[in-house]
């Protein structure tokens, strides 16, 4: 079976400033990981590398048996399988929230516009804003937004699901209704790849945690050993200054 | 609570900010009405009238004011606006361009083409003929009034484009592209869209521009059917050694500046409401 995300060897260096210095990875098909890790330890960088939002300076990333760092590679034909949500949402301002999850379908997949339409509205009333068809998203609360924007990435049928910081955000009262999207999505066997700090989803839901500081990966295993019991110093200090902030 | 140690009377400074406030005020209106007293004594009014604003002479200027001369002035506006858009297009594709030269190019053209004076350029295309033997603007003075209100305006409209495509935040490329779509097919689907919202009021300004600007034809050397409203009315008032042609052709452009200045004003406004 083929591995739904492969990385090896990855860097990637934004001038002097070397974000990523050799990461290998694997992800399996149906998998939950969620990459956790100090601001500023490349995380995001990682997960954009994925779908090449970002061009990785040396090393390759295969998704789904397909080499997305092959210059060859039709890099539009590999996005479409891989869905993406943002810290910033990025929803198109200038049409309804239904527009926005129909405009890909019908521009991209070639769909008709009845089909469009009836995708989208089965996503986003899946994703609990099915009453929000007609809104712009200026007139939609931010977790709203994410979760019309979770739904525009699912319209897609995407093979797997990057989510780049998807609720920090957020005001804290809205978190929940999207890690509750996510969650579902997760029980329904969506391969996802999640950067993330909250650690109660990531303890709950992933089926591997990962923890990188400095551009490398420096734990890597289920949430009940990276997040419960860490074996490297490194992960420990950063896990007592998320999960204890006031100093306790 | 401490009682705050009493230091002679700090409130009875004497004069507080408020009352030299209401004095100062009391002295800019003493001056405007002096002003307005003084204009109103002096001026001499039969004089003014029979310079600036005598019926006679301003009767004489219609119908040709409008059928000619405001004609005109929109044929040299309409037409130096869609050929500053479209040329002003290009340049800003070319300043945002991955290919260096291109940049370059488009930037040298807007900094020199901002830089010179309108009348300028104006006075050059007269001497295009005689630079280029052979050379013939199209449109005879049409196409000559055109030109020079094209090639002013698409510098300055370049740059409202330039700003207006930069204005779209890279995130919403980035989601379009992260949905599939080509580099084309978000340019056109996500960001002109957006763009071009950002850009209409900027641009209504511009058209204003252009519309005053219209009126350096005049050193086009036109006649005849070809004059516009300043030509126009300076012709006529040479005619009758009078300015009221001149004030007839300056409230002709406030009829059309004011009301699409407000226009840009409003439209400014709706931009801030989103969407």
């Amino acid at each position: 079976m083929t591995h739904a995300i492969e990385i090896k060897d990855l860097h990637k260096h934004f001038g002097a400033n070397k974000v990523l210095v050799g990461i290998d990875m694997l992800v399996e098909p149906g998998q939950v990981v969620c990459v956790i890790g100090p601001s500023g330890s490349g995380k995001s960088t990682l997960l954009r590398c994925v779908n090449l939002l970002e061009e990785p300076t040396k090393g390759h990333v295969h998704v789904e048996g397909i080499e997305v760092t092959d210059p060859d590679v039709d890099i539009d034909a590999v996005r479409r399988r891989i869905g993406m949500v943002f810290q910033q949402f990025n929803l198109f301002p200038h049409m309804t929230a239904l527009q926005n999850v129909m405009i890909a379908q019908q521009r991209v997949l070639k769909r008709s516009k009845r089909d469009a339409e009836v995708v989208a509205r089965e996503n986003l009333e899946k994703v609990g804003v099915g009453d929000k068809c007609d809104s712009f998203p200026a007139q939609l609360s931010g977790g709203q937004q994410q979760r019309v924007a979770i739904a525009r990435a699912l319209a897609m049928n995407p093979d797997l699901m990057l989510f780049d910081e998807p609720t920090s955000a957020l005001d804290p009262e809205l978190v929940g209704d999207v890690l509750a999207v996510m969650r579902k999505l997760a029980e329904e066997g969506m391969t996802m790849l999640v950067v993330t700090h909250e650690m109660g989803f990531a303890r709950e839901v992933a089926d591997r945690v990962v923890f990188m500081d400095g551009g490398v990966i420096v734990e890597d295993g289920p949430p009940s050993q990276v997040i419960g019991d860490p074996q490297h110093e490194r992960t420990r200090s950063f896990l007592a200054r998320v999960l204890h902030p006031e100093g306790g | 609570m401490a009682e705050l140690p009493r230091t002679a009377e700090p409130a009875r400074a004497r004069l507080s900010p408020r009352k030299k406030q209401r004095i100062s005020r009391g002295i800019q209106y003493a001056v405007l009405i002096a002003a307005l007293v003084g204009f109103v004594f002096y001026a001499d009014w039969p004089s003014l009238a029979q310079n600036f604003a005598k019926p006679d002479v301003a009767a004489h200027a219609l119908p040709d004011l409008f059928t000619i001369a405001l004609r005109n002035t929109i044929i040299y506006t309409v037409g130096g606006f869609v050929l500053s858009a479209v040329f002003g297009l290009l340049l800003a594709l070319m300043r945002l361009s991955t290919v260096r030269p291109y940049r370059w190019i488009s930037a040298i053209y807007i900094e020199i083409f901002r830089g010179l004076p309108a009348l300028l350029i104006f006075l050059m295309i007269t001497f295009l003929p005689l630079a280029l033997p052979g050379f013939e603007v199209p449109f005879g003075t049409y196409g000559q009034g055109i030109l020079g209100l094209g090639l002013v305006g698409a510098a300055y409209q370049a740059e409202i484009f330039r700003a207006g495509l930069q204005a779209v935040p890279r995130g919403q490329i980035e989601a379009a592209r992260s949905l599939g779509m080509s580099a084309a097919r978000s340019q056109v689907t996500v960001v002109i869209p957006q763009a071009i919202r950002i850009v209409i009021p900027p641009t209504t300004n511009q058209f204003v521009a252009l519309l005053k600007d219209s009126s350096l034809v005049l050193f086009l050397g036109v006649s005849g059917q070809y004059v516009e409203l300043a030509k126009f009315g300076n012709d006529l008032a040479s005619q009758y050694a009078n300015a009221t042609p001149i004030m007839v052709a300056g409230i002709t452009y406030l009829i059309v500046t004011i009301p699409l200045g407000y226009l840009a004003g409003r439209l400014e406004k709706l931009k801030g409401t989103g969407r």
